[in-house]
């Protein structure tokens, strides 16, 4: 038993160690040991104020844009290959779940150029299912391993061009992160810490979602009505309308027939800056990648005195006519002010998003609500702390002891297991929390009644404690295996807040058997050894 | 100190009454839910809150007043009841689709502002204002003032004045800049330069939550769910401990409990949230941590007790775990009762349900969860009586009578 009991001990104090560690690291000095402490034991949001945004990917628009330039490829190669068609067209999905519907249809193939056309699908377009409507229409669709590849990547790209974007706001922490389910829930989690009115940051991920420069066709018009009437009421192939955004001089929405296709989409921006032109107006300059530069080049050298949209999330910002062939550089003016071509610049720099995005959730705590919630929830933590102490000691008596350092070693391996996992403590947390300390205290109580009730039925000191250890135990198994299992489906079915209850009541529950079980007979057992024949237990 | 020693109650004597009540406070429960309906909080309508902190007793009627005119949708104000709240209310409007997001939050604050700020002045309302706002508001009037300050000190120094803001007891609300004069940093200079760009709105916002109804539906249909699928979870691995019906007595115990708290939520028109969900979770736990421990003490109880009525073997149990139940009940009320006291607005609807939770789910045990496992025994045996019985007409008479069912097995 004395080898056993010194293993145990340098288990209980490495373990103890360990945790201290996590918690505050290595001190030098009262400042610096609240410095670790507050960077280790982080908050919540909930607690200590921030804002919180959950956004919708619009991953349709992503379908939508590989689908336009399918379409713009098939044109070109059908002509190389003197493939003749009527119309190549796409339909128009609105919503997220309806991603996958994207397909593009096209008709009137020639019933002698069928193989050919088939030819051409199958080595050109392999990613792409053709399926035949009739002898000479046909329809495509993406294939779903593919069409899954482009959601999870459209996802991980707005998330790292919302990141890019915060950045440039200077916030000491943030955090930007997949939400729900990845295969359909397309959610994104952005957490401010410290930001209590997050309107400027949703100014700046949200309104500059998609970037395209595009060819203007016709306008403008004084409305979209107009618009549709200089057309007999239907858009032709491949265009769309636009509005522009009014400036200061303009009076009124003007509205613009736009390609659908752009020859320049947000991916392909290297830099851009704001600056001034020879006006002193505001105007933003941009730099190309090299692929876009070429096709830029070819563009405007084939549309010389043709007019340039630059369009933001389907809004026109400047339209301007094609002076000379432009290259890898070019520049946006007209700009209303120096903060609009700054901010323009940062979508440019920062690179467009991939798809559009809707906002789901909002949620912001501000600093004295944040401040308040710690101040109470210390206060009734020590009073709860302080009576459930108080109540064992007086009830167990030394025995007491042993389950207060246990409560309290407890309580310890859970912060250090809040601080290793990188984990912030929020309420539904500390909800997890305080059924932990719950069944803590039940774990101590059990076993103390059950060595009680040894003692009664006039077993020695020795043997109750080691038959209330060993009936309590399996009680404690039980107990603790039926809300571990519990926790599991709480955290594979649920959601952010319960998930957070289910992952706080796990580790506390482990540590729980560790210190209620463990530590605690590792107490009692030095406790015996150090009276050879001891006669009664305060308990 | 011992408070029950060998006690000897015989509490299934009164599983009658206690199930009465219990049917009673169910149904009650039940009937709430389906006459006065749920209040579901903006996390599973969807919706936009606003919680407000006045200088005063708020104008709950000039409140709705103003938003009204602002905000479409129907708008509610509430005055917190709690006692830690003063002073508080929370402004809660309809959001009808995802869109109104971006909107409410703004025509929300606008409102209160034209209301009871003083848009007018041109000057900032240092009660709502945040750091980078103040920092950008007083650089230049400072300078002009003659106060040199570099620009990590006007940093700080309104890093420390949002910080004494913040902090209780102002809590957000400064209503005198007479209060900022123990601001470390504060001299005549920079407190001229304040009153001259700021001035105090009798308010402070504390939080604003929206949701899109979209997000709320779902966020509800999870919720209940993930609740679901770990009472089943939970029921197979009692089942397999123990026996089937220990593990359906024991969730149906957790489920009495869960509709009652919801219920009294209903009666008394608390709104569901988030927190709520997670202090149901909470609840469900502790009823059935209290469940599984009778339930062991039953059953090591069966193993030297082979002859007697389950009922008896169930009193023995529950006698004996008495002690236990009383203490572990009676520490963790003590610490919810501190969580409801002291824990603060936010917390409310939490120690709320654990409160009515640890009641119920304490009883829940004894007199819920034992009696199912109690009924479905009796039934076994009577059932196994009569067939055997039946057959014993023409078979040999049985001198042992029949007590234990061959189902009440002992693992």
């Amino acid at each position: 038993m004395q080898n056993n009991l010194r293993l145990r001990s340098v288990v209980i104090v490495v373990t103890l160690l360990v945790c201290v560690f996590g918690i505050i690291g290595f001190p030098k000095s009262i400042d610096q040991l609240k410095e670790n402490w507050s960077n280790n034991i982080r908050l919540g949001l909930d607690l200590k104020g921030g804002s919180r945004l959950v956004l919708q990917v619009q991953v349709q628009d992503a379908a939508k844009a590989e689908a336009d330039q399918v379409m713009d490829r098939l044109k070109d190669d059908f002509k190389k290959q003197n493939v003749s068609w009527s119309s190549i067209d796409r339909n128009d999905p609105q919503t997220v779940q309806d991603a996958g519907t994207t397909q593009i249809t096209i008709k009137g193939i020639p019933v002698t150029q069928t193989s050919a056309f088939r030819t051409l699908l199958s080595e050109r377009y392999a990613d792409w299912v053709l399926t035949s409507v009739n002898s000479t229409d046909y329809t495509l669709r993406m294939k779903p391993a593919d069409l899954e590849a482009l959601k999870t990547d459209t996802v991980e790209r707005t998330i790292q061009t919302i990141g890019n974007r915060i950045d440039q706001l200077g916030l000491a922490e943030k955090s930007v992160q997949q939400y729900g389910r990845a295969s359909d829930d397309y959610q994104v989690l952005v957490q401010l810490p410290g930001v209590d009115d997050p309107a400027r940051v949703k100014e700046l991920i949200g309104t500059a979602a998609v970037l395209e420069i595009t060819g203007v066709k016709e306008g403008p018009f004084a409305s979209r009505e107009a618009a549709l009437a200089a057309h007999g009421g239907v858009l032709p192939l491949n265009t769309k309308l636009a509005k522009s955004i009014p400036r200061g001089g303009d009076s009124g929405e003007q509205w613009y027939l736009v390609n659908r296709s752009p020859v320049i989409s947000g991916r392909e921006m290297r830099n851009a800056r704001s600056g001034q032109d020879e006006f002193r107006k505001w105007e933003t300059n941009f730099t190309l990648s090299q692929d876009g530069g070429k096709r830029f080049g070819t563009f405007t050298e084939a549309n010389i005195g043709n007019r340039l949209a630059v369009v933001l999330d389907n809004s026109i910002v400047s339209v301007a006519t094609i002076q000379s062939k432009i290259d890898d550089s070019g520049r946006i003016t007209g700009l209303g002010s120096e903060q609009e071509a700054e901010d323009l610049s940062r979508y440019l720099r920062s690179g467009s998003l991939p798809a559009g995005v809707v906002y789901l959730e909002e949620r912001s705590v501000g600093p004295s609500l944040g401040a308040d919630s710690i101040h109470q929830g210390f206060v009734s933590g020590v009073a709860g702390l302080f009576a459930v102490v108080f109540a064992m000691l007086v009830y167990y008596k030394r025995s007491g002891v042993n389950a207060v350092l246990a409560l309290f070693l407890n309580a310890i391996v859970l912060l250090a297991a809040v601080s290793y996992f990188h984990a912030a403590l929020t309420l539904p947390g500390i909800a997890g929390i305080v059924l932990t300390i719950g069944m803590a205290v039940d774990s101590n109580v059990l076993i103390f009644e059950r060595i009680r009730e040894e003692l009664r039925a006039g077993k020695s000191v020795v043997s109750s404690v080691d038959i209330g250890f060993n009936k309590a135990w399996w009680t404690i198994v039980d107990t603790h295996v039926t809300t571990i299992v519990s926790c599991a489906f709480l955290f594979l079915f649920g959601e952010g807040p319960v998930r957070g209850f289910a992952v706080t009541l796990t580790i506390g529950l482990f540590a729980n058997v560790f210190t209620a079980v463990f530590v605690s007979r590792t107490i009692f057992g030095y406790e015996l050894s150090s009276h050879r024949r001891l006669e009664a237990l305060s308990i | 100190m011992e408070l029950f020693k060998n006690t000897n109650f015989d509490f299934l004597r009164w599983k009658w009454p206690f199930i009465g009540a219990s049917l009673v406070l169910s149904l009650a429960g039940i009937t709430s839910m389906a006459v006065r309906g749920l209040n579901y909080g903006i996390d599973f309508k969807g919706g936009a809150l606003m919680n407000v902190k006045f200088a005063y007793t708020p104008p709950v009627d000039k409140i709705r007043a103003a938003l009204s005119k602002r905000v479409k949708g129907e708008v509610s104000v509430l005055n917190f009841t709690d006692l830690s709240a003063n002073n508080e209310v929370s402004i809660q409007t309809e959001l009808e689709e995802e869109r109104q997001l971006n909107i409410n939050r703004q025509a929300m604050a606008d409102a209160l502002t034209t209301t009871f700020g003083q848009p007018g002045s041109g000057k900032l309302d240092l009660n709502n204002a945040s750091q980078q706002q103040l920092i950008d508001r007083l650089r230049d009037p400072l300078a002009r003032a003659g106060v040199a300050l570099s620009d990590p000190q006007l940093q700080k120094l309104v890093a420390d004045l949002l910080n004494f803001r913040n902090t209780p007891p102002r809590s957000g609300l400064i209503t005198g800049f007479s209060q900022l004069s123990s601001v470390p940093g504060m001299n005549a200079g920079i407190m001229n330069t304040l009153q001259q760009e700021c001035y105090l709105a009798p308010f402070n916002i504390r939080n604003v939550e929206m949701v899109g109804p979209k997000v709320g539906a779902e966020l509800r249909t999870k919720a209940v769910l993930a609740t679901l699928y770990a009472l089943a979870g939970m029921l197979v691995y009692i089942a397999f401990r123990f026996e089937w019906i220990y593990g359906l007595g024991a969730v149906i115990a957790c489920l009495h409990d869960t509709i009652i708290t919801v219920g009294l939520f209903s009666l008394f028109n608390k709104a569901l949230d988030m927190t709520v969900i997670a202090a149901l979770l909470t609840l469900v736990g502790y009823s059935m941590n209290d469940t599984i421990v009778i339930f062991d003490r039953i059953r090591e109880d069966l193993k030297f007790m082979r002859r007697e009525p389950l009922e008896v073997v169930m009193n023995k149990a529950v006698n004996q775990t008495l002690s236990r139940t009383v203490m572990t009940s009676g520490l963790t009320f003590l610490t919810v009762i501190a969580l409801f006291i002291w824990g603060g607005p936010v917390l409310h609807p939490f120690s709320f349900a654990l409160v009515c939770g640890i009641i119920v789910g304490t009883y829940s045990s004894v007199f819920v969860a034992s009696p199912i496992v109690l009924f479905w025994h009796n039934y076994a045996d009577r059932r196994i009586k009569r067939t055997r019985s039946s057959s014993a007409l023409n078979a040999a008479p049985r001198t042992e009578p029949v007590r234990k069912s061959p189902t009440r097995a002992v693992k």
